[in-house]
């Protein structure tokens, strides 16, 4: 193991996690020891750890629950809090955590939203938002009618920065207009009436930066633009785009590295003259 | 008929694509899906997909072409109706997917770019930067998530699929599951149920696939009495990045580029790449094959690969096989140029930079061209009939499977960036016929008497209070399933070896007697991933069996199965009468084999093993051929082969693509 010797990382490391057995509960730390090997990312720390279900001092432990599935950082699943950072856990790699801090790792879940178990939110509400901006091309059918409007390559390379959004949401978790929401179920409630009743209170919270990146995408399809103005009335509407104090970290947590104050910036715009139009409409 | 039903499970590329074109026809979809279907592993293709277009068109490929690379890619075992239809529909499902938004390559004048992938000669691959696959699926899950808003589709995410529902008559009427996060259990009562729950790589341990393709879904169909058609076909990536999680792919193009693979030349040599001089480096690939050097065909370089460090014990790590890819000869700027994004994967996961340092990279399990039997209903112009309820059935009344788990489209081996296009197509093509089978069917799942979808859900029940409540039996379900993908690793990849086999198929029903007795370290009531893995695992053995007792029973070699006993060797006389003859011979012994061996393996489940039949696989429209790439004196037996089928079918036909009037239809 001469390279992360080299790097001074000792052959074993210590791994802190945040747990909470169940929605609603509270939270406690555990420590986990962990056999260093070369190349480990967070998600092989958790696989030796659900393998091993003992803490630190040996005590047998349930596995830590944790959300994932690419491990290659394209499907959103794995993000959690690495070391205070709001990151995917596979892409997050050992060696490079312990030159941060040494000899630890800290692990807990995402803040702003709702824990079901260790590691694992709840992140509905950032699905929802997708619903709310209608993010989506509204094509006639899917009849064979024929290749989609033809676009030049500036177009591309534009569109597609921003369709990379894997809907992680760590730009949620780092904003600091973002606030957490969790309801709890009425004893009577049916888990229907529970979702919609969350359905609801989130429709009225705020976006979030990645929503309104997706309007951006949309609104400059050649076919998309057909909803454009609803898109940007919703972005006008409560919890819309007023809510963002422009405080730019979710900009820098974005993993895929998506220009989200630029898209920010240009749906502000859009809002304006959306504006005049609606004023001019009356 | 008003009120019924479909139950999709899955929603990656294929169960979207039938989510949506249902939802279109007015049929209420429940689409269920272990992750969000937005986190589907589809996400994770990079490369593109393939149709036959207007630039490639105007260079005489066409549908027929992309047909006919299809079957020889795939060493002819695939049954032609279907993937005729899916190659002529494929133009149309580019168009479709422009039309969605995906945001694909553009050329200077707005249209689609194309590259070239692996086996055929046309630039037929569009692409969307290094994501395609991503980009596809969101174009659907955004239709998908239209008609959800439209109250069409209602998505059950984090729900594991346990089994299909069948009636006394055997008519499949919906299905039990699990919800991942509450642990509820319940019945789905649906009219159709269709299975596009994807590849079961996880049976391998590590793979390229995600970690949610564990096959369960489709064990547990298996198991109810679906068939499992061609299992021991999975096809092995050459150059994947190995990771102590996962097995990264590394595409093709850094070999296309100029990347050259070696090994140090002394066994278990410790010094640095850079400081291994060029007379001690084994550029294996380039001196074993001067003419292809690192370009040899994919199944070609997995099997080097692999023989240099499992037979000649020259890999790159002492305790891990791996060899170099190495560019470093290359110039920086060129390497960003031509190969920026699939560069920054390496670095992101290694964070090695290989504009500076050699990669390690070895073969990896990829894909699995085996899944579910389904059946197909064949129209007068060779292809399928559109809307008949046998298409992609599983032979279950009311159960069909599409995407990467059914075993229709690709053969032995599947052709890159083809498996993108058969998930859209099956699932875009499936709908209609579903439609047809539920208006053909006898009752609906609303007529069911309850204590059907009761008893269905209190036996699942029960099954999952005693896993809960069983004594600890001591074995760790993580453990054995390392010991499991390991077994399979050695046994059923690259290389076959018939005792190996037979050996493999003995541990694994060891394992699977074992991974009765295991101790769950977790007996929390919410998000008990550690049962759901354990309920997983046991069903990974239905199909590990399947696919080594596939690749047992066949001797010979044909796609992605290789066995060396019966490779046919290339001639080796210089002499040219002689050369003829042994040409003429090795026809025979190619159609001997052909006769014996070009049959799809059909399994069935008893219980406790697979039994395999064996089924003749309609080539109808492009009668089999020998693939001789790289071959030693390939030549001489293409011409031998050609002036036999000549002299066979009269005037032409030597066995390569044929457009007749009466196979293809004329396209206006
Ligand atoms: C790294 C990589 C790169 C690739 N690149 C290409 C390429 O460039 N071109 C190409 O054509 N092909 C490529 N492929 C192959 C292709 O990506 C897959 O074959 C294809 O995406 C499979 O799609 P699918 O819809 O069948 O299944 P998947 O996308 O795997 O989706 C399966 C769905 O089923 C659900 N599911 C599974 N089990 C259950 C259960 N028990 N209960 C409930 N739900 C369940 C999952 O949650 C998921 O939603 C690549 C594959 C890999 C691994
Ligand atoms: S710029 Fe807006 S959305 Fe981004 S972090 Fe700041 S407040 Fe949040
Ligand atoms: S914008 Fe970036 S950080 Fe936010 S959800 Fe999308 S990918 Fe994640
Ligand atoms: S597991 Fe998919 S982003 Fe990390």
């Amino acid at each position: 193991m001469s390279d992360h010797a080299a790097n001074g990382h000792s052959d074993s490391f210590e791994v802190r996690i945040l747990r909470q057995d169940a929605p609603g509960e509270s939270s406690y730390w555990e420590r986990h020891r962990v056999e260093h090997e070369p190349d480990m990312n967070v998600i092989s720390v958790m696989q030796r750890v659900a393998a091993r279900a003992q803490s630190a001092d040996g005590k047998p432990v349930a596995p830590v629950a944790w959300d994932c599935n690419c491990l290659e950082e394209v499907c959103g699943a794995c993000t959690m809090v690495i070391n205070g950072q709001a990151r995917q856990a596979c892409t997050a790699l050992v060696d490079k955590l312990l030159d941060e801090q040494p000899a630890e790792i800290e692990l807990q879940p995402m803040q702003k939203f709702p824990v079901l178990r260790d590691l694992v939110v709840d992140r509905s509400r950032l699905f929802r938002a997708l619903t709310r901006v209608k993010g989506w091309v509204p094509v006639d059918g899917s009849y064979d009618l024929g290749p989609g409007p033809r676009q030049s390559r500036t177009e591309q390379e534009v569109a597609y920065p921003l369709s990379q959004c894997m809907s992680c949401g760590c730009c949620l978790d780092a904003c600091p207009q973002y606030t957490k929401i969790e309801l709890t179920p009425g004893v009577d409630e049916s888990a229907a009436d529970f979702a919609a009743r969350q359905e609801q209170t989130h429709d009225s919270a705020f976006l979030g930066a990645h929503a309104i990146s997706q309007t951006v995408l949309f609104n400059s399809h050649p076919t998309g633009k057909v909803n454009a103005g609803e898109r940007l009335d919703v972005l006008m509407d409560e919890g819309g785009l007023q809510i963002c104090g422009n405080a730019q970290n979710c900009v820098a947590v974005c993993p895929k590295e998506i220009p989200l104050t630029t898209s920010i910036a240009r749906a502000g715009r859009a809002t304006t003259f959306r504006l005049l139009e609606r004023w001019f409409e009356k | 008929m008003a009120n019924q039903r479909v139950l999709v499970i899955g929603g990656g590329l294929a169960g979207l694509a039938a989510a949506m074109k249902l939802a279109e026809l007015g049929t209420p979809v429940d689409l269920m899906s272990l992750t969000p279907v937005k986190r589907s592993h589809s996400v994770c293709a990079q490369g593109g997909i393939n149709s036959c277009n207007d630039q490639t068109r105007q260079l005489g490929d066409s549908e027929w072409k992309h047909l006919d690379d299809t079957v020889y890619g795939g060493d002819f075992l695939q049954h032609q109706p279907p993937v005729k239809e899916m190659a002529y529909a494929a133009p149309k499902i580019i168009d479709l997917m422009d039309r969605l938004g995906v945001t694909f390559n553009r050329t200077q004048e707005g249209f689609l770019d194309h590259r070239r992938f692996g086996g055929t000669l046309y630039k037929r691959t569009a692409f969307a930067g290094a994501t395609t696959g991503q980009q596809l699926l969101y174009a659907l899950d955004e239709q998908v998530r239209r008609y959800e808003a439209d109250g069409l589709i209602n998505k059950y995410e984090y729900w594991d699929f346990l089994s299909p529902i069948r009636d006394d008559a055997g008519v499949c009427r919906g299905a039990v599951a699990q919800n991942l996060m509450t642990m509820e259990i319940r019945s789905f009562a649906a009219d159709v149920v269709i299975v596009a729950s994807g590849g079961p790589g996880l049976v391998y341990g590590r793979s390229t696939m995600s970690m949610v393709c564990t096959g369960s879904a489709v064990s547990r169909c298996f198991q109810q009495g679906a068939k499992y058609g061609n299992g021991e076909f999975i096809q092995v990536h050459p150059t994947a990045i190995p990771g102590a999680d996962k097995l990264r792919l590394m595409s093709e193009s850094a070999r296309g580029e100029g990347g050259r693979v070696w090994v140090p030349r002394k066994p278990n040599d410790s010094r640095a790449p850079q400081d291994i001089p060029t007379a001690e480096r084994y550029y294996f690939l380039e001196e074993r094959y001067p003419e292809y050097g690192n370009l040899v065909p994919r199944d070609i370089a997995t099997r080097e690969i692999f023989d240099i460090c499992v037979n000649d014990g020259l890999s790159v790590e002492a305790d891990r096989q791996c060899v170099y890819l190495d560019l470093t000869h290359i110039p920086r700027a060129e390497l960003d140029r031509k190969l920026g994004g699939i560069l920054e994967i390496y670095e992101k996961f290694q964070g090695v930079d290989p504009r500076d340092f050699p990669m390690k990279i070895f073969p990896a399990v990829h894909y699995s061209m085996g899944g579910l039997w389904v059946d197909y209903q064949k129209s007068a112009e060779g292809g399928l009939e559109a809307g008949s309820p046998r298409n992609q059935s599983t032979g279950i009344p009311g159960l069909y499977a599409i995407g990467e788990c059914d075993y229709q489209y690709h053969g032995g081996n599947r052709l890159g960036a083809n498996s993108l296009l058969s998930c859209i197509f099956s699932g875009l093509f499936v709908a209609p016929c579903v439609q047809s089978a539920m208006e053909a069917q006898q009752g609906s799942a609303a007529d069911q008497p309850a204590s059907l979808y009761e008893n269905a859900r209190q036996d699942k029940q029960s099954e999952h209070d005693a896993l809960l409540n069983q004594a600890a039996g001591g074995e760790n379900p993580y453990l054995l399933h390392q010991e499991l993908g390991a077994l399979m690793t050695r046994a059923a990849t690259v290389v076959r070896r018939n005792d190996q086999l037979t050996e493999a198929y003995e541990k694994l029903g060891e394992l699977a007697e074992r991974s009765r007795n295991c101790s769950l370290s977790d007996s929390g009531a919410w998000t008990n991933q550690n049962v759901v893995f354990t309920k997983a695992l046991k069903d990974m053995f239905p199909i590990a069996k399947s696919i080594v007792r596939g690749a047992l029973n066949r001797d010979e070699c044909r796609g992605a199965h290789y066995k060396p006993e019966f490779a046919f060797s290339g001639l080796e006389s210089e002499e040219p009468a002689e050369r003829h003859h042994q040409a003429e011979a090795w026809c025979d012994r190619f159609e001997k084999n052909t006769e014996k061996w070009l049959k799809s393996s059909v399994a069935s489940w008893d219980g406790e093993n697979p039994q395999i039949a064996y089924e003749e696989v309609d080539t109808s429209l492009i009668p089999p051929r020998p693939r001789l790439y790289g071959l030693v004196g390939g030549e001489v037996i293409e011409q031998v082969w050609a002036e036999r089928m000549a002299r066979r079918h009269g005037e032409s036909g030597n066995g390569a693509p044929q457009e007749s009037s009466q196979a293809a239809p004329s396209t206006t």
